[in-house]
């Protein structure tokens, strides 16, 4: 079977952190490929350099040295304006909590990465929140604000907010981090099924083991460094 | 979403009250001077034109041996009562200038005022009726009787009258030192807020004036009004080049006046500073403890693709909209002040003791003070939101 399309790209890839002149490495040769339509998990104990990787890969915080490649594209040394821009074309993002902007509705919430692509709204954009919302189940909270909903429908609408433009690649830190055993499947089913049906790649960072084993990969990283990178023969199913 | 409500309402709050003292006392300060202003251009010409002075004489020492003869003294003459020269075609050529909108031809000049045995030093003011009108309103200063200086008519100060003891209808006789004088009636008197004014001034026919002052058709000055009150200097200056004659603004001969103004003003304006200042301050310290709380959302943007100068522009229209907001309040509140010291202090007569100007241009200014006060508060919380790091605004928030 031919291997998918790269959607992300990251060879040699170092990160160093520095303070008051002192250089403390992080993330060292990291070498990674992701094709659409996966669902890789990055896993590690605390302090392991997940979340630094996931920032690089997101565009938030630059390497130190290496090569990476989003959708083909090199993203060399760019200006804020240029990576802002390449970040809001290519990428989703899902927090551990959520994030939804308290004072915005959750169609608001929704519509926000489309607002900020086109500096407007019109009226295509909330025809999409309102099929989103339904996509979620939740489309008898399109005006509901984010005090209105409980933790798993917040974070149900944050995965609809990164997905709504539709993204090649969503990056999601510890998505489920914060919800319960039935969000927490609700939210794994939801990227799961929006990555099968759109093949979106999604990488996620997780502590939690039942998440990597339902990833079609398992991305293991231990003192700043790619310890394992395997794929998962048969991903389960459930929690 | 609460905290932002009160955080926008206080900086609005805040605003509104600095915008507020801002229009009272500019309207306050802007309405006495304005009265001051007209209470002293309503009583005089806004330029006088005059013949030149009479130059001093140089008196030598008077020994006729010495070889060199010192100057002693420079004697000053008799500024003896002095007619314009072609003073027609002169007023016909100030009319043509710039900025002049009126001209009155005078013939004035000192005389005595006698009933029975009362007699009163008066300021004989002969002026054709219509044209001393253009330059200085005097029907609307009328208190009793009309303004009418035909025939052997004349209009006395106020105060005159009362020290003479007639009213209209009554005769009074006005004379100089060389005549006989002439009997008028009083048709009128003044009251043009002015005591000097009150006290001195007979107005009547140019014709009877000249008669009266020995002038045969002479003028002795010519009063003239001019469009911009506060570009008279200038146009006394254009005046003077242009008949040789001397041309006196009201600005030269009030600059103690308009010091006094101008110092008034200079103490407004530092007040306005200092009050704009502590506004934006203000706005300053709360948006900044706004940036911290929004932190995360402010990540959140920035990951999903917002500029870094998108987010400077939230915070810059946000001051923008507190200024606005502040300055409606501010604005209602400032006329609000004013219309309550207007009906609360007012002149036994029932006009208001302090005159405000509330104008558009008043509050026009404040809002747009207001403006750029938020925008200018809000450059240093907007600065900090756009370079916050967006990974670590998410993660530590």
């Amino acid at each position: 079977m031919a291997e998918p399309a790269a959607v992300l790209e990251l060879e040699g890839v170092d990160k160093d952190f520095s303070s008051n002149g002192v250089v403390t490495p992080v993330l060292h040769t990291i070498d990674l490929r992701v094709g659409a339509g996966e669902l890789v998990a990055i896993m590690g104990p605390s302090g392991s350099g997940k979340s630094t990787l996931l920032n690089i890969i997101g565009l938030l915080t630059p390497a130190t040295r290496g090569r990476l490649k989003l959708t083909g594209e090199d993203v060399g040394p760019k200006d804020d304006t240029a990576l802002t821009r390449f970040r809001g074309e290519r990428i989703g993002f899902v927090f551990q909590f959520h994030h939804l902007i308290s004072g915005f509705t959750a169609a608001e919430n929704l519509m926000m990465p489309l607002i900020i692509g086109r500096g407007r709204v019109t009226d295509g954009m909330r025809e999409r929140a309102r099929a989103s919302l339904s996509e979620v189940g939740l489309a008898h909270k399109m005006d509901a604000r984010p005090s209105q909903m409980s933790g798993g429908e917040q974070q149900r609408i944050a995965v609809a907010r990164a997905l709504i433009a539709n993204p090649p690649l969503v990056l999601a830190d510890e998505p489920t981090g914060n919800l319960d055993t039935e969000n927490s499947n609700k939210i794994f089913e939801l990227m799961r099924r929006y990555n099968r049906e759109r093949k979106t790649a999604v990488v996620i960072v997780t502590h939690d083991p039942r998440i990597g084993e339902r990833c079609d990969r398992i991305v293991e990283v231990v003192d700043g460094r790619i310890h394992r990178d395997e794929r998962v023969q048969s991903p389960a199913a459930k929690f | 979403m609460w905290e932002q409500r009160s955080q926008n309402a206080l900086m609005v709050a805040g605003v509104g009250v600095g915008v507020g003292v801002l229009v009272f006392i500019s309207a306050l300060i802007g309405g006495l001077q304005a009265s001051l202003i007209e209470r002293t251009t309503g009583s005089q010409a806004h330029v006088v034109v005059t013949p030149l002075e009479l130059e001093g004489r140089p008196v030598l020492t008077d020994d006729p041996n010495d070889e060199v003869r010192y100057l002693r003294r420079v004697e000053r003459p008799v500024q003896r009562i002095r007619s314009i020269p072609e003073w027609r075609k002169l007023d016909r050529n100030i009319a043509t200038v710039s900025g002049v909108t009126a001209t009155a031809p005078i013939a004035s000049g000192p005389a005595l005022a006698l009933r029975g045995p009362t007699e009163r030093s008066v300021q004989v003011m002969g002026a054709d009726a219509e044209r001393l009108e253009q330059v200085i309103p005097i029907v609307k200063n009328i208190v009793a009787g009309s303004y009418g200086v035909n025939g052997s008519d004349v209009v006395l100060g106020v105060d005159l009258a009362r020290e003479l003891g007639v009213g209209v209808g009554d005769r009074v006789r006005i004379r100089t030192s060389r005549g006989e004088g002439q009997i008028f009636l009083v048709r009128g008197l003044i009251d043009m807020g002015n005591q000097g004014i009150n006290k001195t001034w007979a107005l009547m026919s140019l014709r009877n004036a000249q008669t009266l002052l020995d002038l045969g058709g002479a003028s002795t000055s010519i009063l003239v009004r001019v469009t911009d009150l506060y570009a008279a200097d200038v146009a006394a200056d254009r005046i003077g080049k242009v008949t040789g004659l001397t041309s006196r603004s009201w600005m030269q001969s009030n600059a103690q006046l308009l010091t006094a103004l101008r110092s008034q003003s200079a103490s407004t304006t530092m007040i306005r500073f200092f009050v704009i200042v502590s506004v934006a301050i203000g706005i300053a310290s709360v948006l900044v403890v706004s940036v911290i709380q929004r932190s995360k959302e402010i990540g959140i943007l920035r990951a999903m693709g917002t500029s870094r100068g998108g987010v400077l522009r939230v915070f810059l229209i946000q001051g923008a909209l507190i200024g606005l907001a502040g300055s409606g309040v501010g604005c209602a509140l400032g006329a609000g002040l004013s219309m309550l010291f207007r009906l609360a202090l007012q002149n036994p007569d029932g006009t208001p003791f302090f005159p405000f100007a509330l104008t558009p241009a008043l509050f026009a200014s404040s809002a747009a003070i207001a403006v750029a006060a938020g925008v200018v508060a809000a450059i240093l919380p907007a600065r900090r939101a756009s370079r916050l790091d967006p990974a670590e605004a998410i993660r530590y928030g």
